[in-house]
């Protein structure tokens, strides 16, 4: 038996054990599943998708009605899911930065504040702060004569929140088109104050110059084309508003909940990024000559955000994951609606839950494709 | 000699003691007393009504949501729930068998905690206490009354899943995060495959699956419960977690300890059970804490499968007739707990970190 003390003889031998286990493990469910789906009389394939679905969705993103088939219920759950998120991530961006640099300030009472922030949301369960913000707060709400009026244009009561709704006439195009004008043409400012820096030293506030043709082009344009966007206001119709857009109380429980449970991770995120940077970095650039400013701006945070940006891409795609928990206040995500009520509706848990799945995986290994193309372009470029 | 040393002037008022510190820390720089103008502001906003809420103006005494007249909380309805909220349904007569396996648990974890224990003291008293626990809760032997498992809830429940969840949850991402590692192919692509399928995925999704589709891997005979589902889904999805820390502390380890030891002429099994792994665990111990932490959290998702968690039993009780609109109140009582468990933990890691920190300097 000498042969078996050979390690690579060893290494095919554990692995063709392993392949004959997994396999007569799979071959034991699939029997199993196959015949518990025959006696029990549940149907099985994909043909269920195309079969109307028989049940009414409370919002959607696309054009629903109970006639229409599962596989269109796959469709809206999903786009709430992509549609929650997107907004998520970026109030809970927003939050977190802004409570990650307060929790950095030196006064003390500001430190305490966003620590105390930051403590209190990261160590309660997101499902609780789903139900509380469902069922505490916005249950608190007035109710609709008597909503709360911001600018007389957001409207707040039991049933969400109202708020005026962009309308694009014809001639909008033109806006967009100056707007990714002004993108265009703010790369090229870019580019020539970097050769006015490198020719003649001369420092060009290229943000300031940016930032005002982004807002000004168009601004400019709106009233040159004769304003093609109109605003429809939410207005109180009898017994409820009219016009405008909505979020559901659903909605924005759970946005308001995924946002400030996820702004929490990243503002800690941002902390231990700032706080990774050496701080002999801090010194060389002070001494150096730098303004406060000028160092933030050009040593501390090029080597923070390297330590910063993949947590926070982790925790976009937890907040993904996460908008998930819906099931509890029946918001209609993907698990809600298409886990939910067309598994019940059908009966076919396995294909239903497989899909599920896969499509959770889809988005993950999206976002961590795009984690790892910008960790590419993030890693120090070594000579 | 005429010339007297005189004494050092104190430094000047405004350079010591607390003026000092609110000059430096409060009043720097013309923004920082904006801030803190602002932030004293928030603070009056919230604190006093929240204090008031909480204690002032709450309701402590009494039995019936009709004594609780005052504007503040009502107290009265968590005191009057609160074995529901800490035993679920289990039979009162037998409470005090919930306490003893919650402080045989209590108990195995202080023994793992410690310092002075040895390592076979540790993992005897994790294997053997946690054991006698459940057959404890079970009973139906000695006269001990049979309970059946849905009748365990409430924060009982929520330390069952944790607890079982992390221990049969740390084998099995040993052993994914090794395959991991490992140099055979085979073994690598099905560990990888595993880890990221279960990362990729929401909680909830699995949990769907043990309720629904478990059932059909099985023949007939073959049936669980549904808390034992919940177990099972929990576990497999912490074990890609805990894979993923260990696999952390495994690449942390210097390849001239493997090096090493192959040359002492260790095989693999003893190589990593002697020079790797205690290195390596050592490593990922904050980590494994940190998902830990995140798994007592997410075991309130077993609210949506049916069992009655510690936040579910009180979902359950504000929706009594006799004491609607409590909801708040038991929310917070939740939170309360849930807060204090995570805040101790993870208290516990940052000891931990700072002790194995010095460790590694020495």
């Amino acid at each position: 038996m000498r042969f078996l003390r050979d390690e690579k003889i060893r290494s095919i031998l554990y692995q063709l054990l392993t392949i004959v286990l997994f396999s007569l493990f799979v071959l034991y469910i699939a029997q199993n599943t196959a015949h518990n789906i025959e006696s029990r009389g549940i149907k099985s394939g994909f043909d269920f998708l195309n079969h109307s679905s028989g049940f009414d969705i409370t919002e959607s993103p696309i054009s629903y009605a109970s006639t229409d088939s599962h596989w269109r219920v796959f469709l809206v759950g999903l786009l709430n899911t992509l549609i929650v998120s997107f907004y998520g991530i970026i109030l809970a961006t927003i939050l977190g930065i802004f409570i990650g640099v307060a929790r950095l300030s030196k006064n003390w009472i500001v430190k305490t504040l966003a620590t105390s922030y930051i403590e209190l949301f990261r160590n309660i369960p997101i499902l609780l702060q789903i139900l509380f913000w469902y069922n505490v707060v916005l249950a608190a709400m007035p109710s609709v004569r008597n909503s709360y009026s911001f600018f007389d244009s957001f409207f707040i009561n039991q049933r969400g929140l109202f708020f005026p709704k962009a309308i694009f006439l014809e001639n909008a195009w033109i806006i967009g088109l100056g707007i990714i004008g002004a993108i265009v043409l703010g790369w090229f400012v870019k580019k020539s104050a970097k050769k006015r820096l490198d020719e003649h030293g001369k420092e060009t506030p290229v943000f300031t110059i940016n930032l005002a043709l982004f807002i000004l082009i168009p601004l400019a344009l709106y009233y040159i084309s004769g304003r093609p966007i109109n605003f429809e206001m939410p207005e109180f119709h009898g017994f409820n508003f009219k016009g405008g857009s909505t979020f559901t109380p659903e909605f924005l429980a759970l946005l308001l909940a995924l946002s400030v449970y996820t702004s929490s991770y990243i503002a800690e995120a941002i902390r231990s990024g700032i706080e990774a940077v050496n701080k002999g970095q801090k010194e060389a650039a002070t001494s150096l000559g730098l303004s406060p400013m000028q160092s933030l701006k050009l040593v501390v945070l090029p080597q923070a955000i390297r330590v910063s940006i993949p947590p926070i891409i982790n925790q976009y795609l937890n907040l993904i994951k996460n908008s998930s928990l819906a099931a509890a206040i029946g918001f209609p995500e993907l698990v809600t609606v298409f886990a939910g009520t067309s598994l019940n509706v059908t009966g076919q848990a396995l294909e239903i839950i497989a899909i599920t799945m896969l499509t959770y995986l889809i988005i993950s290994l999206i976002v961590s494709f795009i984690l790892n193309v910008i960790n590419k372009k993030l890693q120090i470029k070594e000579r | 000699m005429v010339y007297d040393l005189k004494s050092a002037k104190e430094p000047p008022l405004k350079e010591r003691g607390a003026i000092a510190w609110i000059r430096h820390n409060l009043l720097s720089t013309p923004l920082n007393i904006i801030l803190t103008l602002v932030s004293i502001w928030l603070l009056y906003i919230i604190l006093p009504p929240l204090f008031n809420w909480f204690v002032l103006d709450a309701n402590f005494a009494g039995t019936t949501k009709a004594e609780c007249t005052n504007d503040g909380a009502c107290w009265v309805f968590i005191n009057q729930k609160l074995k529901l909220f800490i035993y679920g349904f289990y039979p009162e007569s037998e409470l005090w068998r919930a306490n003893l396996a919650i402080l045989l648990s209590g108990l195995a974890i202080f023994l793992v905690a410690s310092e002075k224990t040895s390592v076979k003291i540790k993992a005897t008293a994790l294997l053997i206490l946690p054991t006698i626990s459940t057959i404890l809760l079970i009973g139906g032997f000695l006269g001990l009354e049979h309970v059946a498992t849905d009748r365990w809830g409430g924060l009982l429940l929520t330390l069952i899943i944790s607890f079982v969840g992390i221990i049969a949850s740390f084998p099995l991402g040993l052993l994914f995060a090794l395959g991991r590692q490992s140099k055979m192919p085979i073994v690598k692509t099905l560990s990888v495959f595993y880890i990221e399928l279960i990362r990729g995925v929401p909680l909830i999704t699995l949990l769907f699956m043990a309720s629904v589709v478990l059932p059909l891997f099985f023949p007939d005979g073959v049936d669980f419960n549904k808390l034992m589902r919940a177990l099972i889904a929990i576990t497999l999805f912490q074990a890609a977690y805990v894979a993923e820390n260990i696999r952390g502390g495994l690449q942390a380890i210097p390849k001239g300890q493997y090096e090493a030891s192959s040359a002492l002429g260790l095989t693999y099994w003893k190589q990593m059970r002697l020079v790797i792994l205690p290195q390596a665990i050592k490593v990922a111990i904050p980590n494994l804490v940190g998902s830990f932490i995140a798994l007592f959290m997410d075991t309130s998702l077993v609210m949506i499968i049916g069992l009655y968690d510690v936040l579910s039993t009180v979902t359950l009780a504000s929706s009594d007739r006799d004491w609607l609109g409590l909801g708040t109140e038991g929310f917070v009582f939740v939170a309360i707990i849930y807060w204090v468990f995570n805040f101790a933990m993870s208290r516990y890691s940052v000891k931990l970190e700072k002790k194995l920190d010095t460790n590694r300097r020495d």
